[in-house]
């Protein structure tokens, strides 16, 4: 779970969909068993992730932006919850915002708020890709990508 | 000049560039990007919500309808300096704003075709033609599928004479390659032709 303290447990129960699920209730079930039906969606609902968040607090993420750990180590202190971990765990070597949603399965609106927090709290540096503009005169790039798909 | 990051190795971060593969439901998106990829493709979800309305607190969230977009795509490394992603646009159409964000920034696309429903492959076309996005059309040989002839797809398909377009076979690694490098010599030159002249 991803509550953190200043969250209380009536926050996830209303995240919950108002609407019962069809016909999963089975005699002397517990109540809770019904949500782990695959059509109640996931148990904690992204939102609740970011804390209902759905802009970075810093920097705008492309999909392909590169992201890597910094090294700082991730103190307690910075009161980073275990998706913010799981992701500088992954970002040891360099990785795409689009890969890190994927890994960790995550949509990408989500995965670019706790991407926002890291930024700002030094854990992890990006790397953008470049502008259409850019691309346009930068032929080294193209013949780079030429040459990289023929030695494949 | 150069403001490349690097890692806390000293490595520098690699710079990400992608090319965009786009074409019909089951055409064969997800296999030339598994053929090509270092990776098995993974899968990525956007999130769906009325952005216009804006959130403030969880309050009200729950009431949001949420639809999820799937995008497959996979990853070619390049000499560590560069790494090549493969996106696989979302089967339905009706999704045109995603298809902007895995566009902006590529360096081209490639439309996959298939002959037995050539047809499918009309809106990726239109789409790239309209935003000045280089792409080429590559068709997919299915075994047992009847074999147009190029100029019979090109004149179905009435695309712009410089649009090169290819056969391949998806599950063919080499085949995938020659796709690809053949998009991204047309991107280059395409490209090159476009370049604003600096007054």
């Amino acid at each position: 779970m991803t509550m953190s303290d200043s969250q209380e447990p009536e926050d996830v129960s209303r995240d919950l969909p108002d609407a019962e699920p069809e016909g999963v209730i089975v005699d002397g079930e517990e109540s809770h068993e019904r949500w782990l039906d695959e059509q109640a969606g996931p148990l904690v609902r992204p939102y609740v992730m970011t804390r209902g968040r759905t802009e970075p607090v810093r920097g705008t993420f492309d999909l392909i932006t590169m992201v890597v750990a910094t090294g700082l180590p991730a103190a307690p202190e910075l009161g980073l919850d275990p998706e913010h971990q799981a992701v500088v765990r992954l970002c040891e070597e360099p990785m795409s915002v689009a890969e890190i949603a994927g890994h960790l399965n995550l949509p990408t609106v989500t995965v670019r708020v706790l991407l926002g927090d890291l930024l700002a709290k030094g854990l992890i540096t990006v790397e953008d890709p470049q502008t259409e503009a850019e691309l346009a005169d930068d032929d080294d790039l193209y013949l780079a990508v030429i040459d990289g798909l023929k030695a494949l | 000049m150069d403001s490349r990051r690097f890692d806390r190795r000293g490595r520098r971060l690699p710079k990400a560039t992608k090319i965009v593969v786009a074409g019909g439901f089951g055409v064969g998106k997800t296999t030339l990007v598994g053929t090509v990829s270092e990776t098995k493709p993974l899968r990525t979800e956007e999130l769906l919500t009325d952005k216009s309305v804006g959130v403030d607190d969880v309050e009200g969230v729950e009431a949001k309808s949420t639809t999820t977009v799937a995008m497959d795509f996979g990853r070619i490394t390049i000499k560590d300096e560069f790494v090549l992603y493969l996106f696989g646009t979302p089967g339905q159409e009706r999704f045109w704003f995603m298809w902007d964000e895995i566009t902006l920034g590529a360096l081209g696309a490639v439309v996959l075709a298939d002959t037995r429903r050539l047809a499918d492959c009309f809106p990726a076309v239109d789409y790239f033609e309209r935003r000045g996005t280089p792409f080429i059309v590559a068709v997919n040989c299915f075994e047992g599928a009847r074999r147009f002839q190029l100029d019979e797809v090109e004149m179905a398909l009435n695309l712009g004479e410089q649009v090169p377009i290819v056969l391949c076979d998806a599950r063919d690694k080499e085949s995938c390659k020659d796709v690809l490098v053949t998009l991204v010599r047309h991107a280059m030159k395409t490209r090159r032709e476009k370049r604003p002249v600096e007054v």
